[in-house]
């Protein structure tokens, strides 16, 4: 029999409630308005009153509600069907609900309950098993979609019997397993998890071992982000942020990708519908759709969905990597979610810490990447949850306790810079602030080194060292004058600009440009470090900055121009020219 | 506001602020409203038995013994066609001596569209000024607010916008609008016989600043009856948004809560969004487009008013004096439209989008032009036509006082380019030259 309370306070979405009975930290509540129950979670108790936040509106609620707590967490439905899927912070499919105005008290299902699936068993009657043991698979799309033994189960377990291979709905018992005691119990292809606990169920968690490929130079070349790695994205407003996002969520190497929206425009979501359903995946020439969950909790829906919603797309991301897949998170934005952080500490009159956000800020933020990485599962096989998160940092400045706080828990740090995006230089991503700390990792220095080429990691060290000193001694030239400085000084500034403009820069609307492979990435970056290594002979400033810029439209046109195709020859031909005609 | 048989009343409060008044009652519902003395309150906190009111028009003189009646609901407008053409207050009760308005009441502050429901916005919305068309062009179901000082003429600005956008229907939310700004859209409105197709809410600086917090509300909810249940185009505009902010801190500093940047209450983000969220491109064809004004303090974007409304809104538009040509403008470079490819060479002509990034570059070149002028270096003949395109270009595109169709701003554009520059020099695709270049200036 579960708790009861009463309705005893009111502050916006914070509701204190007057318990009978045991209440859990975290647990959910209804309460009940008119017939109509809205959702909300325990946040804090104190003696028998319980500060519980409302995930809907709390237009109308008076002292004396009931309330009925529900002796369960947050949870999200696990299942397949979970592909494609769109659904709000609190997984209600927003797909099946009629009404154009979304109803409060309103919850949907989020998996079709009447669909069938191939399934196929994978194993047997006798079978020693324990939780996040792979028991059979369905096809999801074109991803096997493994039948786990639920992770709630606590120790090992028989297979007893198992569903022989044919069409089947998440409900019907797969197998039934013996536990330790002698007790059976039933399996389906469905099972629930609590948002705010890690799904464990891996034998270990290893350093990465290799990096996401995105097609982004300025990722993959300069500040590479591993498989199972973490990695944040601060800018101002206008920066490019959502479009750098959306790039990624197209092109990054992952079998599963899902993206929560979380705080943000509406009309961006309304991009993703729109868009991704025509776009081809380009590493498996599949719908983009069929790989990628949307977690949609726009700026305008309920403030406490909005906190939850970025763990309920960790947990879908965890339950796919114990499957082996490999997931990739993106979040946008975390700053949104730690403002929703800031109203409920608010409201319940806890001591603020810096600009009024919790003083558990950090903590939170980095319990929640930790959940990101890279697993060696039961069986031997590995799979991963890489996150990525933008942050929307107030004013544009990056010393604000959001971006502080998952400085210290991201790995890598790619921060759009307002001056890059004035001056079009996009992606805007600052290539001297920004930093990969994978690039430091052995393991990660040899993959590259043995999958691209010797020495690779010593050439974009070079390359990213020229860049700052062409920031230098453009400081030194806009000091003294064009002509108050030495030539050498002009011809290091041309060459921090070539690599600019011809590897940082990428253009995400031109079709070539905008996805840039590895093998790709490689040839360029050896190209223009060959000419950086040339000294070249100019009589004047002018002569320089031609002979560069030159170059700089020879290859950029080749980034727009099909690999290896005739224009491509032409324009190579023509920069060996240039390059005869100068170099020494 | 009417009174009602069933109302509760108590006549003793507790603690009175300068924006709050608290009593001791029973069965109260969250967001309900109350009349203290005479004056409209909502609740906006309970605690046990005592229960917060938010008393819109101020405390001032509420004695301890004022009387409160409780009405039992949210607060509502009454919605229906004869909203068309009239003035409301704050509180949606006319102020234009006409009668009160018939139709169905509906609570105000409502739900929000699924965003599943949503339709990509695809509908070009011209204004005449090439400084938005051309460059920022707007697009039905956007949300774009004006970054300005005080001192510049945002309102004029937004008054012809609203009066040569092609919309069914425009909803004007002034919030601490001075009375002089109050009669010239009044004035405006009426002098372009559009009035029909008018409906204002409006809080001048007369009234009481609390009473600013209903006014986006009111006309969202005025919107959204003819958006959803007309399917008609409507263009809300909302000024002036930092003054809507001001309140809310007003409002949160009465009731100790911990201020958070710029002594703003650390839910301004989610109090804005719930805002300009609602613009929206509906399935059945109508929509809902946000104009605001959020003023700056000396161009102040840090400031945690427009930073976060440039977090929510899709672009912003920023106006400019041009010392050059002692013209208004809007300024090419801040300003940004985050919609506009969705119209551009689709809805317009297909040199569109070219031609605003050559004339906003070769803008930029001017600019630079001019820095080395100041610096005292020697200008080329190339920095020397820049500087006379500036000019040319702000007097017959960027100035807000332009008002023709975008094929004239394109050809404008073009006959710019011909008389300032080689074709090369533009950087346009070879294939729009051909086609566009004027042919008496070759």
């Amino acid at each position: 029999m579960n708790s009861t309370g009463k309705v005893t306070g009111i502050v916006s979405n914070l509701v204190t409630v007057q318990t009978f009975g045991p209440v859990a930290e975290n647990e959910l509540c209804y309460i009940n308005l008119d017939g109509t129950k809205l959702l909300a979670e325990v946040i804090k108790v104190n003696g028998d009153k319980a500060s519980v936040q409302v995930f809907e509106s709390t237009r109308g609620l008076k002292n004396g509600n009931e309330v009925e707590f529900l002796g369960k967490m947050l949870e999200v439905t696990l299942g397949p069907g979970l592909l494609s899927s769109v659904y709000d912070g609190l997984q209600n499919d927003l797909t099946t609900m009629e009404d154009v105005f979304l109803k409060r008290g309103e919850y949907t299902d989020p998996l079709d309950r009447k669909k069938l699936w191939e399934f196929s068993p994978t194993a047997k009657a006798g079978d020693k098993v324990e939780a996040a043991d792979w028991l059979g698979e369905v096809k999801e799309g074109w991803l096997p979609h493994k039948i786990m033994v639920p992770f709630s189960f606590k120790g090992s377990y028989t297979v007893k019997s198992i569903a022989a291979s044919g069409s089947y709905n998440v409900d019907t018992v797969i197998a039934t397993l013996t536990n330790e005691d002698g007790d059976d119990v039933d399996v389906t292809m469905t099972q629930k998890w609590p948002v705010k606990v890690a799904i464990k169920g891996y034998k270990e968690k290893p350093r990465p071992q290799k990096i996401m490929e995105t097609g982004l130079r300025i990722f993959d070349t300069f500040n590479p982000i591993a498989e199972g790695g973490t990695g944040f994205i601060p800018g101002p407003f206008g920066c490019g942020k959502t479009v750098l996002q959306h790039a990624i969520a197209k092109q990054g190497e992952a079998d599963v990708i899902v993206m929560a929206a979380c705080g943000e425009r509406a009309n961006e979501v309304v991009e993703i519908f729109t868009e991704f359903p025509e776009l081809i995946d380009p590493h498996t020439g599949r719908h983009l759709m069929e790989r990628t969950t949307i977690i949609c909790n726009t700026s305008n829906m309920p403030v406490a969905a909005r906190e939850a919603s970025v763990y309920t797309a960790m947990t879908i991301c965890e339950y796919y990597r114990a499957m082996g897949l490999r997931c990739l998170l993106l979040a946008d934005s975390t700053s949104r979610w730690a403002q929703a952080l800031r109203e409920m500490s608010n409201r319940m009159e806890e001591l603020p810490g810096a600009d009024a956000f919790p003083v558990d800020l950090s903590s939170i933020i980095s319990n929640f990447y930790a959940r990101a990485g890279m697993v060696v599962l039961n069986n031997g096989k590995t799979g991963a949850v890489t996150f990525l998160g933008t942050v929307s940092p107030a004013g544009g400045n990056l010393k604000e306790p959001v971006t502080e706080s998952t400085k210290k828990a991201a790995r890598c740090f790619y921060a759009l810079e307002q001056a890059r995006a004035d001056q079009k230089r996009y992606p805007a991503v600052n290539p001297i602030d920004s930093y990969s700390k994978y690039l430091e990792y052995p393991e990660i220095v040899d993959y590259l080194n043995k999958t691209i080429e010797e020495g690779w990691v010593e050439k974009v060290l070079k390359a990213k060292n020229l860049v700052r000193r062409g920031k230098e001694v453009k400081e030194q030239i806009n000091i003294l004058g064009d002509d108050g400085v030495p030539m050498s000084y002009h011809e290091i500034y041309w060459k921090s600009e070539l690599i600019d403009f011809v590897l940082l820069q990428q253009d995400a609307f031109d079709a070539i440009d905008a996805l840039c492979p590895l093998s790709r990435q490689k040839f360029m970056l050896n190209t223009v470090l060959d000419i950086c290594d040339r000294n070249f002979a100019f009589e004047d400033y002018q002569e320089c900055s031609n002979y560069f810029k030159g170059i700089i439209n020879i290859l950029r046109q080749m980034n727009f121009t099909v690999d290896g195709s005739e224009e491509y020859n032409n324009y190579l031909n023509e920069l060996n020219k240039l390059l005869e005609n100068n170099g020494k | 506001m009417a009174s009602k048989a069933y109302q509760r009343v108590y006549t003793q409060l507790e603690a009175i602020t300068k924006a709050t008044v608290s009593l001791k009652c029973k069965g109260v519902s969250n967001d309900e409203l109350a009349v203290v003395s005479g004056r409209l309150a909502q609740v906006v906190k309970t605690k046990g038995d005592l229960v917060t009111l938010q008393v819109f028009a101020g405390t001032e003189g509420i004695p301890t013994n004022a009387e409160v009646a409780f009405l039992g609901a949210p607060p509502t407008l009454k919605v229906s066609d004869q909203l068309a053409g009239r003035f409301f207050n704050a509180y949606g009760e006319p102020i234009d001596g006409g009668p009160e308005i018939e139709g169905e009441e509906r609570q105000i502050g409502g739900p929000s569209v699924n965003p599943y429901k949503r339709r990509q916005p695809s509908e070009l919305i011209p204004t005449g000024i090439a400084g938005i068309d051309l460059n920022n062009t707007l697009v039905s179901g956007q949300k774009i607010p004006f970054f300005a000082d005080p001192d510049q003429p945002y309102n004029q600005v937004m008054a012809d916008v609203a009066l040569r956008a092609d919309v069914d229907k425009i909803i004007l939310g002034g919030m601490g609008l001075s009375n002089d700004d109050y009669l010239f859209f009044r004035h405006s409105f009426e002098g372009a016989g559009a009035l029909d197709k008018i409906v204002s809410f409006v809080n001048t600086t007369e009234n009481p600043p609390v009473e600013r917090l209903l006014i986006p509300d009111m006309a969202l909810a005025a919107a959204e009856y003819f958006a959803v249940d007309k399917n008609e185009k409507v263009l809300v505009l909302l000024t002036d948004m930092t003054l809507y902010a001001d309140a809310l801190s007003i409002v949160s500093n009465r009731m100790d809560q911990i201020p958070s940047k710029d002594s703003m209450p650390g839910s301004l983000y989610s109090d804005l969004a719930k805002i300009y969220e609602k613009a929206v491109q509906l399935p059945a064809g109508g929509s809902i487009t946000i104009i605001a004004v959020t003023t700056l303090n000396d161009g102040d974007i840090t400031h945690a008013i427009p930073d976060n409304t440039g977090y929510i809104t899709e672009g912003q538009l920023y106006l400019r004096a041009d010392s050059e040509t002692g013209k208004v403008i809007i300024d090419p470079f801040r300003s940004l439209s985050r919609l506009k490819q969705l119209v551009q060479g689709k809805k317009t002509r297909e040199d569109h989008s070219q031609i605003m990034n050559a004339s906003v570059r070769l803008y930029a070149d001017a600019q630079n032009a001019k820095t080395k002028l100041e610096n005292g270096f020697d200008l080329s003949d190339y920095d020397l036509r820049c500087l006379e395109y500036a000019k040319e270009y702000a007097i017959r595109l960027l100035s807000i006082d332009v008002n023709i169709s975008i094929d004239e701003m394109l050809d404008t554009a073009w006959d710019l380019f011909a008389k300032h520059f080689s074709k090369a020099e533009t950087g346009i695709k070879q294939k729009l030259i051909d086609k566009y270049w004027p042919q008496q200036q070759q």
